[in-house]
């Protein structure tokens, strides 16, 4: 029953009453779906020509069994037309822009008018462009005039009231009406109104038959109690059944025109809300429970619907998900995979002569010795399961052209990838390393791509099956060849956190290690390679600096020099006479001077040596380089010893006094503002009223002095503070963090302004109505060590709130602009001649980003770096 | 009131000028496109009035950029 076709081409458009009948495999008469035997009855919902879902019974239209039979389509004649709710809006178009005379019908355009829209209409379908947009002006044009250009019949306004009633005038025109002046207007006239004749008539958006979808579409469910559940959908059709033989029975006993009319309104109800159960206007359709129902429009719309949820989005095979944990000693390129995982997930491989011995004892370890295999394939195309299979004989009659779907093994290339996938470094290629534990391993450094952590995250992996893909996969999507963001041509993966002060405590200026400590860090890095020369002898002891181990990460002929993270930026800087050794030279790959911080390796930040060796010595070098430098970092932490506390943030008691005495001359500072102000004679700045230039002094002074407070606070914070090291060298925290701990919080503020909310005149009933006083609006002039006080605290709060809420709406909306924004640019592409078109082959940019210029393959945005050509060519 | 204002001698409006039939041609040929898959511009938009273009020309849009200091960018000219 297969019959291979090709698709030429696919006309939407919508089904007369006749194409629905001609679908139809039977008519349905009858509500009851099942007898008491639980036997579909013959004319109701369950007919067994529409299908069969019960294994065991046969489909009496094309006599297949519940596993191949597609189903059929059934049809239920109403007794009175009813709109198609999904059209209405098409059909106050059709109804306001023709004639309502009965002998004319025509579109309410003069026909020179026509033969002009006709023509545009005509041209921009040539040229591919958006013809059916000018329909929209022609129905806004043919709806404004008010009598008829063909037979100056007048017009009367047609009004449109939702849900789905139309009005002329006074008179209410019921669906029949509606359609016959749809079958009126000739099919001359309806391209000019956006719609094509050949595949549609507008009467066909009033509906005089209900096709009624196979079961297999709304099967029925049959729980352990044998009670058998419908679905929603057979739900609603089982009301239109009832309502339209009601109403047929009415018409049949000549019942009172109130009452078919009644009847009639109900049968409209239940075919809309059969089509859409969430029309505005309309109450929704539930089921007994009370439980909203599900119906046509409502299993293809939105996120779980048929289009995003199950076309754009499908569930797929060869794919797993379990948490994430880190391990900083495999490579960036790779992932930890479980031997459960590995022994789960499968790559076909094909049986040649090199292979054909070591694939044979894959075959023999099967589903469960690990690294075994899950199927076989003969070349006849038959499979053979290994769990049941001899695998001893199979084994031994392995052929070449045979295929194997063996266990994942270390060296296998597997797609990551962690939600949201917001940009292309959220799905990476890894090579497989298979792990103990239950949880998938990540380098560190691949954190930043996927913006993950271990509070919990979970990701997946996908397993590409050909062998093309998996080539791809490794030429285009591993982790190294990501390393440049094309976002901003930066590396966005690099060290974090420990990785930055590790290398700082390594590099910096007095570190001296003994020939032991060296090559105790040497080995951590998995660097074996031999010392260069000691720097010198301390009490008879050779020693090596810091910063000649770091080296040995380097390339023989690395140059580069750039200012540290550390960097004070002095008026003039003393380059490499730093006093802090903020100046990073690199000769010859030798760290002369400068330590190493966030400017040298930190992830989204300028990580200078990490960009130039990708860049000069290609990616492989980087992944190299990257790997071993953060395991010589975090071996030189553990080595030297990094801990942080909250005695970090102890500041003298003299520091305190100094503090809390600048906070006070800013608070009687502010106070005599509000004098000054209150005696009116505050010079207002210019384009501000009073208040706001009142405030704007007073946030000066307040914020100067949580400066200057940090400031006292920062002399007696100095780099032998870990908390400090790691502020400073851009490894984690800021100094406005610290100084908050250890001196002063600062104003709290709400939509940008000191704090004013709450009751009539003043935030709290702690204060006086009016009062400005710093206090009294949230300045907070404790710090988070000493504690706040309560009302400092519920100030705080409030300032925090405001925060919270903005990050859970900007989430939401920077969500849907993503989803625009993809859905906007997916199917655009640069072109060999360096256009940017779309899939029509319009031209969007006639020159890639104006300057034909990838940002992750330039040097700093730009394509040539001259500074670094004439370093290189006339030396230093 | 009635002064015409110089819509192309402000500052930051790019230059415009209306393609010639050679040019034309020559620039669909370099592209290998029809000219309605060119980015457009309503002849009513004040710089095509300016530069005096017609519905079916092409507009040649030179450009500051601060990347790459001259861009060139065209446009179909269309009733507006
Ligand atoms: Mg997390
Ligand atoms: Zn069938
Ligand atoms: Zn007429
Ligand atoms: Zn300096």
């Amino acid at each position: 029953m297969r019959i291979a076709k090709m698709i030429d081409r696919i006309d939407f458009g919508l089904m007369s009453s006749d194409d629905i009948r001609k679908m139809s495999v039977t008519k349905i008469v009858t509500a009851d779906t099942y007898d008491e035997d639980g036997y579909p009855i013959e004319g109701g919902l369950m007919d067994l020509r529409l299908g069969v879902i019960d294994p065991g019974l046969r489909c009496r239209t094309c006599g297949a069994g519940a596993r191949d039979c597609p189903g059929h389509f059934g049809h239920i004649e109403i007794a009175r037309p009813v709109v198609n709710i999904g059209y209405v809006e098409d059909i106050y178009d059709c109804l306001r822009a023709t004639c309502r005379s009965r002998t004319c019908g025509r579109i309410l355009l003069s026909d020179e008018k026509a033969t002009n829209i006709r023509k545009e209409i005509e041209s921009q379908k040539k040229e591919g462009g958006r013809w059916w947009e000018i329909s929209k002006k022609a129905i806004r044009d043919a709806s404004a005039v008010e009598t008829c250009p063909h037979c100056k019949e007048k017009k009367i306004k047609i009004k449109f009231e939702k849900p789905t009633s139309f009005n002329e005038g006074k008179n209410r025109l019921t669906p029949s009406d509606v359609r016959e002046r749809l079958e009126k207007i000739p099919n001359d006239d309806l391209l000019l109104m956006g719609i094509d004749p050949l595949v549609a008539r507008p009467e066909w958006m009033v509906l005089t038959v209900v096709p009624v979808p196979p079961v297999t579409v709304r099967p029925s469910i049959t729980i352990e109690s044998g009670v058998r559940s419908e679905d929603d959908m057979t739900h609603k059709l089982v009301d239109v059944i009832r309502i339209n033989q009601r109403l047929a029975d009415n018409i049949e006993s000549g019942a009172p025109h109130l009452i078919v009319e009644d009847l009639w309104e109900l049968l409209q109800y239940h075919v809309t809300t059969y089509i859409d159960n969430a029309v505005s206007g309309v109450p929704p359709a539930r089921h007994r429970s009370g439980r909203v129902l599900r119906t046509i429009a409502q299993r293809l719309r939105g996120k779980e619907g048929r289009f995003r949820g199950n076309l754009s989005g499908k569930r797929v095979d060869f794919s797993a998900r379990t948490v994430v944990s880190p391990d900083p000693n495999i490579s960036i390129n790779e992932i930890g995979l479980t031997e459960y995982v590995a022994k789960t997930l499968t790559v076909p491989v094909r049986v040649t002569e090199h292979n054909l011995e070591d694939l044979r004892n894959f075959v023999r370890r099967g589903p469960d010795a690990y690294p075994g295999a899950n199927y076989l394939m003969s070349p006849d195309g038959k499979r053979y399961d290994l769990r049941y299979a001899d695998r001893e004989e199979l084994a031994n009659n392995l052929e070449v052209g045979y295929r194997l779907e063996r266990h994942l093994k270390d060296g296998d290339i597997v797609l990551f990838n962690r939600q949201p996938s917001l940009h292309r470094m959220s799905i990476m290629a890894h090579e497989v390393k298979v792990l103990p534990g239950k949880t998938f391993r990540l380098n560190l450094s691949v954190c930043p791509p996927y913006n993950a952590d271990f509070d919990g995250d979970e990701m997946n992996v996908h397993v590409p099956q050909t062998e093309e893909a998996q080539a791809e996969a490794r030429i285009l999507m591993k982790v190294q060849e990501q390393i440049l963001s094309p976002r901003f041509g930066g590396p966005i993966i690099g060290g974090i956190q420990d990785h930055i002060t590790g290398a700082y405590l390594l590099t910096k200026r007095d570190t001296k290690l003994s020939r032991d400590d060296a090559q105790q860090l040497l080995a951590s890095a998995r660097m074996f390679k031999d010392l260069p020369k000691p720097a010198g002898k301390e009490d008879g002891e050779e020693y090596w600096t810091g910063k000649q181990i770091y080296s040995m990460l380097f390339p023989k002929d690395l140059n580069l020099r750039f200012k540290a993270k550390i960097c004070e930026n002095c008026a003039s800087c003393k380059k490499e006479d730093c006093e802090i050794d903020a100046y990073v030279s690199i000769k010859d790959g030798e760290l002369v001077t400068g330590v190493i911080d966030a400017r040298a390796m930190k992830a989204l930040d300028r990580c200078e040596i990490l960009d130039r060796i990708i860049k000069d010595y290609g990616t492989t070098a980087a992944k190299d380089y990257l790997d071993n430098a953060t395991k010589l970092s975090i071996a030189s932490a553990m080595k030297f010893g990094f801990t942080t506390g909250i005695d970090d943030e102890d500041i003298p008691t003299e520091a305190i006094d100094r503090i809390n005495e600048a906070i006070d001359d800013a608070k009687e500072k502010v106070k005599k503002l509000i004098e000054v102000y209150n005696a009116g004679e505050l010079e207002p700045l210019p384009g501000r009223s009073l208040h706001e230039t009142l405030e704007m002094r007073i946030m000066g002074v307040l914020a100067e002095s949580r400066d200057t407070a940090g400031s006292i606070a920062e002399k007696y914070l100095g780099l032998t503070n870990h908390a400090v090291v790691m502020a400073r060298t851009g490894a984690r925290g800021s100094m406005l963090n610290l100084t908050q701990m250890a001196a002063c919080v600062g104003q709290q503020s709400v939509r940008g302004e000191r704090i004013s909310r709450g009751y009539k005149g003043r935030t709290l009933p702690h204060f006086k109505a009016g009062d400005l006083g710093a206090d009294a609006r949230g300045f907070i002039s404790s710090s988070y060590k000493g504690g706040l006080k309560p009302l400092e605290f519920f100030f705080h709060a409030m300032g925090g709130r405001e925060g919270l809420v903005d990050t859970a709406v900007r989430t939401a909306q920077s969500g849907y602009l993503q989803r625009r924004l993809i859905n906007a640019l997916q199917d655009l592409r640069v072109e060999y001649d360096g256009t940017v078109r779309d899939d029509r082959g319009y031209i969007v940019q006639f020159v890639y980003g104006e300057d034909n210029v990838d940002p992750s393959r330039s040097e700093g945005g730009k394509s040539v770096n001259v500074k670094k050509i004439l370093s290189q060519i006339v030396g230093d | 009131m009635t002064e015409k204002w110089d819509v192309l001698g402000h500052e930051l409006v790019p230059d415009h000028k209306v393609l010639s039939k050679e040019e034309t041609k020559e620039l669909l040929k370099r592209f290998k496109i029809g000219a309605f898959q060119m980015p457009r511009i309503r002849s009513n938009d004040p710089a095509a009035m300016a530069c005096g273009a017609k519905p079916g020309d092409i507009v040649k849009i030179t450009r500051k950029s601060p990347t790459a200091g001259k861009v060139l960018a065209y446009r179909y000219v269309i009733e507006g």
